[in-house]
């Protein structure tokens, strides 16, 4: 028996357990069941990634059962494990299996946590069950699985109006993606004969340059599936145009953001991108298209992050943000560097939402950064793997010691230029600006949150929680007024407390993470010379880009450093040292604040071209279609024949009895008659 | 010389009278009951009419068996009639039309 298969059933049958029977056995023994699987899962993924980083192991492939028989086409229940895998097994139990201890804390006071966990297990098992594809079907149906559990877990608290929205908006955007992958899955299965995800990858290079007949023109063929299939990336991982999904997911509690909408959900894209690069590399176009649309999300989502004032909010835009660095990573060549941002990332964003939510806990689930100040002192734990998690995010560091997002933003950043070509040139500068952008929406969140002058006291929660006017948990809100000022200072009394153990310990255990995943795995994962016996092929590293970007000029190197150090100046001096600074700016240039603290108009632009056409389509076939077409003509129509013939037949029952009696006889001569004439 | 038809013309007439007290009256309920006993009364004239023509007493002792029938009919008429007064004071026959089911 493989430790994969207890990997990925086990978080499954803690589901099931959890789930179906948590009722019954509890909800201590639910959480107890679907926590201890995942940690089992994450202590039996360590040694797998360790056996790949020693170089001791090859790709293995577990046979489960089979699944489907069909003509020619076969798909196999199989679980692929190699280095990829093994990157993204370590991922995802990790962070699964901290976000899960840390919902011990933070879902204390929830009513339904059983059913919590078993989402939140359910999610995991569909991941594992992802990233371990053999088969582009299975790894279809982690995709779906993992959407379903998003969509189950943003609308968790269902009585919320917005939450239910907020679910049923990732599930629109995501089919939407959807739909590319599963018409890519049906081309490549077209094309290649097979869906097998290793006999793809060895056939792709044979089919470059050749072309398919697709929406009435020839078009070459690997970049119309390539294209196709970046198409369900986007979606799942929130890249331009679907993007609008991501934020709003932040309806539902912290730590499904956390694991979910930040560390592992979201970089199947990038991950799926990576496992059939072979494919990407046979096609220069779609190469461009990722790069292009990776650094356009990069930059839009950087911009929109700096002027949303939900805590909540700002993390989920910078999550967008870098999930565009891996994009454009992954687009100019630089599979590993993408593979390295999603690891780092995976661990400063988590550590970065599970210390949002704890300040929230703090703060009596305000979430306005507005209505923060001075918590450093309050919440010192908080703080201080806040700054650890920003410091990852912004990529602190100097030639050889860094914090994890120096290594792998610098990798890509340099990667990109070493690229050479015009789309690597152009992500390289937006990438730059996007990093100057990270580092100062992330410290304004700093500085806004534990810096400066207490401002709880204007808080509609604060308030709640200072006269004891009970409050369920649930009810965090992400709406704020889009203003720029600052509500006045003040405590009203309140004094936030640090959060519980259960949350403490996974958002420290995170900080270490954020603090020496890169410098830990940089060499492994994007050396010239170590990574590509590490890869082993499974992503198609190039050893002459690494290199490249290795050797590549000091002022590019050291261009995401000063990005860093500018967009840290800039928030010190807009948020500590003239405060009233960012008002200033708004005032002066009133239609910059608007246009992006609205985020673009996306959501405006998308009510418009689709939301109202749809409903109003919709309207039109039931108004028109079926109550005024099928339900007139239809039942409604018979209802009322049925009911004119009847106000005839009611007339002859008029209840005179010689009304009765004159058809009696005119009856009885009627059969006389026929008795008579007609009868012989 | 009385023959058959005037017997079955009486009879015929008789009939008709009964027949059309039954739908133009619409006083009340007796006189109902009286144009029932004009038809039955009329059928007893034809069978006794024909009995005699063809020299046969059956048709005479099924005229009896009428009779008997006719005088039980209106005694449960009757009686009818007089619960209907007591339930609705009246024996008018437009107040009869209760029988809407």
């Amino acid at each position: 028996m493989h430790p994969v298969l207890f990997i990925v059933f086990l978080p499954l049958l803690a589901a099931i357990i959890g789930g179906l029977f948590g009722r019954w056995i509890g909800s201590t023994a639910a959480k107890v069941v679907t926590t201890g699987a995942l940690f089992i899962g994450a202590l039996l993924s360590w040694p797998i990634f360790l056996q790949y980083i020693s170089g001791g192991a090859g790709p293995v492939v577990v046979p489960v059962m089979t699944w489907i028989q069909s003509g020619t086409l076969s798909v196999d229940w199989a679980l692929r494990v190699d280095a990829l895998t093994a990157v993204m097994l370590v991922v995802v139990t990790t962070v699964s299996s901290l976000v899960h201890l840390y919902s011990w804390g933070y879902m204390a006071e929830d009513p339904s946590q059983p059913r919590f966990f078993a989402y939140l297990s359910l999610f995991s098992f569909a991941m594992l069950m992802l990233v371990t594809a053999d088969s582009l079907v299975q790894m279809f149906f982690g995709w779906e699985g993992v959407g379903l559990a998003s969509y189950l877990l943003i609308g968790f608290w269902y009585h919320k109006p917005s939450a239910n929205a907020a679910a049923l908006k990732a599930f629109v955007v995501n089919r939407v993606g959807d739909f590319g992958f599963s018409l890519g899955i049906f081309g490549t299965f077209l094309v290649f004969g097979t869906i097998s995800i290793p006999a793809i990858l060895a056939a792709a290079p044979g089919m470059a340059g050749s072309t398919i007949g697709f929406a009435g023109m020839r078009v070459d063929t690997m970049t119309v599936l390539c294209l196709l299939l970046f198409v369900g990336a986007m979606g799942k991982s929130a890249q331009l145009p679907l993007h609008t999904w991501l934020p709003d997911a932040m309806e539902g509690p912290t730590p499904v953001s956390a694991l979910i909408h930040a560390a592992t959900m979201v970089t199947a894209g990038v991950f799926m991108v990576c496992r059939l690069s072979p494919m990407f590399e046979q096609s220069a176009t779609a190469m461009h298209v990722v790069t292009y649309v990776g650094a356009a999300t990069c930059i839009f989502a950087a911009t929109v992050g700096c002027a949303q004032n939900d805590i909540k909010r700002v993390i989920a835009y910078s999550t967008c943000s870098q999930l565009g660095y891996m994009f454009f990573a992954a687009g100019v060549g630089a599979y590993g560097a993408a593979m390295f941002h999603l690891f780092t990332h995976a661990f400063f964003k988590a550590l970065l939402f599970l210390g949002a939510g704890s300040v929230i806990t703090a703060m009596h689930h305000e979430q306005d950064m507005r209505y923060y100040g001075a918590l450093r002192k309050e919440i010192p734990i908080t703080f201080w793997v806040m700054v650890i998690g920003t410091l990852a995010i912004t990529g602190v560091g100097v030639e050889g010691l860094g914090f994890a997002g120096f290594w792998s933003k610098d990798a890509i950043l340099e990667s990109s230029w070493a690229s050479g070509s015009v789309s690597g040139t152009i992500a390289f500068w937006l990438g730059s600006f996007a990093a100057l952008l990270t580092s100062f929406y992330s410290w304004r969140l700093i500085f806004l949150t534990f810096f400066g002058e207490p401002r709880w006291a204007a808080s509609e929660h604060v308030q709640h929680a200072v006269h004891h006017v009970h409050e369920s948990p649930d009810e965090e809100h992400g709406d704020s007024p889009h203003e720029a000022g600052l509500p006045p200072s003040g405590t009203a009394g309140y004094h936030p407390h640090e959060s519980p153990l259960t949350i403490l310990v996974p958002i420290v255990l995170l900080a270490i993470g954020a603090v020496l995943a890169g410098q830990l795995f940089h060499g492994i994962l994007i050396d010239p010379d170590r990574a590509p016996t590490f890869w082993q092929g499974t992503v198609a590293f190039s050893r002459h880009l690494a290199e490249a970007a290795e050797s590549s000029a000091f002022w590019v190197k050291i261009t995401p450093t000063v990005a860093m150090l500018v967009g840290l100046s800039i928030a010190w001096n807009n948020y500590i040292r003239t405060p009233e600074a960012p008002l200033r700016f708004v005032q002066t240039f009133p239609a910059v604040y608007r246009f992006v603290s609205n985020k673009w108009y996306f959501d405006e632009l998308y009510d418009f071209l689709f939301v109202r056409p749809a409903l109003w389509l919709g309207r039109l076939f039931w108004k028109g279609g079926d109550e005024g077409t099928i339900d007139r003509f239809g039942p409604h129509g018979a209802a009322y024949a049925v009911s004119i013939g009847n106000r005839v037949t009611y007339r002859l029952q008029s209840g005179y009895l010689y009304s009765y009696a004159l058809v009696m006889l005119l009856g009885l001569i009627g059969a006389a008659s026929w008795a008579i004439w007609w009868a012989k | 010389m009385i023959g058959l038809a005037h017997y079955l013309t009486v009879a015929a007439v008789l009939f008709t009278i009964g027949v059309l007290g039954i739908f133009l009256n619409r006083r009340n309920v007796i006189l109902m009951l009286m144009a029932i006993e004009l038809i039955l009364l009329s059928v007893n004239v034809n069978l006794v009419a024909f009995s005699a023509y063809l020299g046969d007493l059956t048709g005479q002792v099924l005229a009896m068996f009428v009779l008997t029938v006719a005088a039980a009919e209106a005694a449960i008429g009757l009686a009818i009639l007089v619960i209907f007064f007591r339930r609705r004071g009246s024996i008018a026959v437009d107040d009869l039309n209760r029988m809407h089911g």
